[in-house]
């Protein structure tokens, strides 16, 4: 198994009027870690899906190892050996890890032997740097867990050109190295090449060769890794556009908002209990959850969604009982930001505008809807967010990753905010996009507002919080005020050992 | 009759009732397992079920075979199969929709072609007799098993089991669960589901020919008494199981046969309470197996009714 390189000459893509792809060339060597940056929205998602054959390239060629390919669908991309991790998850939830595995394979036989697959892929999964339960339906994975499932079945499947489209944004910084110095190891070796797409400078620096960089469906610029710095490379994405500045902490802490006390629930896997005793988040103050994926953390937020009831246990807003319902969320003024927002917080197919509208089409109308009432206000929050979309009619689930971000977050933030809850706000969104998003959690906060953030990434949480909880098998194991708190024994926490 | 050996034999006849009354279930339901399986829903079986017991009944009679009336009835079953997967791959087709339709079009031109069979008498299915070790006819008539039930015992085993360990078993439940995945591994959900309705269909075909051709077996136009929509809740039931569709499928013949033979034991008032046994076992089992919190395990991602 050798690497190979592979090549774009002009590549354009247009979506009816819109152009997301203009004119685009880059050239990845064989064996080289490629890394390729950009706003959300710049395009970087559609060069991979052509380079893929996903989607059909309106103009440009393709060469691989130096020869025309043409690239039809994804089907004769891995016939050359090409492959790719989504953005997305491409795994099917009620397979397990094993049957996921064995049947993305091309010469799956007729009559599966699971015994000797099973027997193959233990003696595979010995050879990798993270190991994933083979019989678990991928359902009850955690979204780290998905992940690292997905470059496995890459490596399982022995493509010899990998395409990354975000792969650590849900991983934790730990794993994040995990996973890519193994992919570096691999192409050091001579046995892939890497093109990976990610927000992380830090990622670039330690992990790529050579990076290149589109803004508007543009590419703007690029190079060796060692010639470039962090501001370079920001400099090149943004263009002459100004970053937010973090806003800084003001006010002071007011009474308990949300209060948890005793609450008890299963988990995903059914398997386990979630105990959470004692949670309190004060008016004005930022409180951050911090722990490995798939500690309950997500389970915590399905809880205060209303998403999963409790077996017990009691929810207080302002002192009275809570139960997740509409009207309780609506007079609290309770708003949120759920994790993977396009299938927990929006409606995949209806309009951006009308996606905008969910949390008060019941409320500034009489019987009818305001049609005209929901588009103006769905503009003024496109426009103020900056979430790129082709038309506010568009379906939802054709805006980038990073952009359903900001449409949620758009709709969460306006209006008044009593208490937030958020997961992973900053997941998948560029450098502008977090420092925005960032400094409006914190003017809501220093305007009053009690927020609970759950998030993997720990910079995140030491930035922002005011106090931090680590949250490890269900159970808050850790608490101290951000000032206080150090970064080992929270890693230790997270990690379970303490 | 003897009462005394009448309501003893109650638990026997049941058994043999079930066994009896189930086969159609079975078919169906197994078909609709399949189809299920890959996504879509095929509500059009009631019709397909109801052609099968025509042209399987028809066939039997003009070739004095009733297997070759089986083999009709599965080609007939396959055929409504295929026009309800070939529409609905159809962009913007709803498949429940096209269902509905796909029943009401089998049953009319069930009745339209099977006006001049309803007098003929065609062969029946051969039965094996379980029976031999008792001299009480009742306990004899009540063990006589179909062919085609263990035909269907079988078949659900190997479906099971192509469900697990085949390619052709993986690739129906990557396609049902996620279309996105399906794509992105090369394969083409529409043509998948498209097949699998067929086969679906063909299963259905094989329930109704049982019915005309075996239990009740005669063919006249109330010869399905709802099976084909009544296997669809079975299958939710079964949790797209097909060991646990033939469970569901005896359970759901148990029901059927209590009235016929409560009847039959001399048990002359009330008795056809029990013959709505079926629907309200429907109905009892679609709220017991309902949960507001558990998302409904086992059901394929793709299907329009649970997603
Ligand atoms: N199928 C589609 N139909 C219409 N427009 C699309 C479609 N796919 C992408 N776009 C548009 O093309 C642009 C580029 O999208 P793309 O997904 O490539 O961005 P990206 O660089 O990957 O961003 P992110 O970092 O947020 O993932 C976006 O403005 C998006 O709205
Ligand atoms: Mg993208």
């Amino acid at each position: 198994m050798t690497a190979i390189g592979v090549e774009t000459l002009g590549m354009t893509m247009r979506f009816g009027a819109f152009t997301a792809l203009d004119n685009c060339s880059i050239k990845i060597a064989p064996g080289s870690f490629h890394a390729l940056l950009g706003e959300n929205g710049a395009g970087k998602s559609t060069l991979v899906k052509c380079m893929m054959g996903f989607y059909q390239a309106t103009a440009g060629q393709m060469l691989v190892d130096g020869r025309e390919a043409r690239i039809t669908d994804p089907k004769a991309a891995h016939a050359r050996g090409l492959g790719m991790v989504y953005q997305h998850f491409t795994l099917v939830p009620s397979l397990t890890v094993a049957e996921n595995l064995v049947i993305s394979r091309e010469d799956v036989p007729n009559v599966i032997d699971w015994r000797a697959e099973r027997l193959e892929l233990q003696a595979f999964m010995a050879g990798m740097p993270f190991q994933l339960p083979l019989d678990q339906p991928v359902r009850t994975l955690a979204a780290g867990e998905k992940q690292k499932l997905e470059i496995l079945k890459q490596l399982y499947l022995g493509r010899r050109f990998l395409i990354l489209d975000e792969p650590t944004s849900v991983l934790t910084p730990d794993e994040a190295d995990e996973v890519l110095s193994h992919m570096r190891r691999l192409c050091q070796e001579g046995a892939i090449s890497v093109l990976m797409i990610t927000h992380k400078f830090r990622e670039v620096t330690a992990y790529a060769d050579e990076v290149s960089v589109l803004r508007r469906g543009k590419l703007v610029g690029g190079g060796k890794v060692a010639d470039l710095s962090h501001d370079d490379m920001a400099a090149l994405m943004m263009g002459d556009a100004q970053l937010a500045r973090p806003a800084d902490r003001s006010g002071t802490r007011g009474a308990p908002v949300l209060e948890l006390d005793g609450i008890r629930a299963v988990d995903r896997t059914g398997l386990k209990d979630i105990e959470v005793d004692g949670l309190r988040v004060h008016a004005g103050e930022i409180v951050g959850v911090a722990g490995i994926s798939g500690n309950g953390q997500s389970e915590l937020m399905e809880i205060l969604t209303g998403q999963r009831p409790c077996q017990s246990g009691e929810i207080r807003v302002n002192g009275r009982a809570y139960t997740a319902s509409r009207t309780e969320a609506q007079s609290h003024n309770i708003r949120f930001l759920p994790e993977e927002p396009l299938f927990n917080a929006c409606a995949p197919r209806m309009s951006v505008s009308d996606n905008i509208g969910f949390r008060s089409f019941d409320t500034d109308g009489g019987f009818w809807l305001s049609r005209r009432k929901m588009r103006a206000r769905a503009e003024t929050l496109v426009r103020q967010f900056k979430v790129k979309t082709t038309t506010i009619d568009a379906p939802i689930s054709a805006l980038s990753g990073g952009n359903v971000q900001r449409a949620v977050l758009a709709r969460e933030l306006s209006g008044e905010v009593d208490l937030l809850i958020i997961s992973n706000p900053c997941f998948g969104l560029d450098f502008s996009a977090v420092s925005e998003i960032r400094a409006r959690i914190m003017t809501a906060r220093n305007e009053g507002a009690a927020v609970l953030i759950m998030s993997e990434d720990l910079d995140e949480i030491m930035e922002l919080t005011d106090r931090v909880l680590v949250m490890s098998e269900g159970r808050v194991t850790y608490e101290a005020t951000t000032a206080e708190a150090d970064i080992a024994s929270i890693g230790h926490h997270m990690g379970g050992h303490a | 009759m003897d009462t005394e050996l009448g309501y003893s034999i109650i638990p026997l006849a049941i058994l043999g009732g079930a066994i009896r009354v189930s086969t159609p279930f079975l078919f169906v339901s197994l078909g609709e397992a399949l189809t299920e399986r890959s996504g879509r829903i095929n509500l059009g079986l009631e019709g397909t079920l109801v052609f099968g017991a025509m042209s399987g009944y028809a066939v039997a009679y003009l070739t004095n075979s009733p297997w070759l009336g089986v083999g009709a009835a599965m080609i007939c079953g396959a055929l409504f199969g295929l026009i309800h997967g070939v529409i609905c791959s159809l962009p913007r087709v709803n498949d429940i929709a096209v269902g509905i339709a796909m029943m009401i079009l089998g049953m009319g031109l069930a009745f339209y072609f099977g006006k001049p069979y309803v007098q003929p008498v065609a062969p029946d299915l051969p039965a094996i007799g379980f029976g031999w070790w008792s001299d009480i006819p009742q306990v004899r008539a009540a063990l006589e098993v179909n062919v085609l039930f263990l035909i269907g015992a079988v078949l659900a085993v190997v479906l099971w089991w192509m469900l697990r360990s085949t390619r052709i078993g993986l690739i129906l439940r990557v396609v049902g669960d996620s279309t996105d995945a399906a794509r992105a591994m090369g394969l083409r959900p529409a043509v998948v589901r498209t097949c699998a309705t067929a086969v679906g269909g063909a299963f259905a075909g094989v329930g109704g020919a049982y019915l005309s051709l075996y239990y009740p077996g005669s063919w006249n136009e109330g010869i399905s008494s709802g099976q084909g929509l009544m296997a669809v809740a079975l299958v939710i039931f079964a949790r797209w199981n097909p060991l646990a569709c033939f469970g569901a499928a005896l359970l759901f013949g148990g029901a059927g046969a209590l009235g016929p033979v409560l009847q039959s034991v001399g048990i002359s008032e009330g008795y056809y309470l029990f013959f709505a046994a079926p629907y309200v076992l429907t109905l009892g089992v679609l709220i017991a197996t309902s949960s507001p919190t558990r998302a409904m395990t086992g059901a394929p991602g793709e299907l329009s009714i649970t997603k």
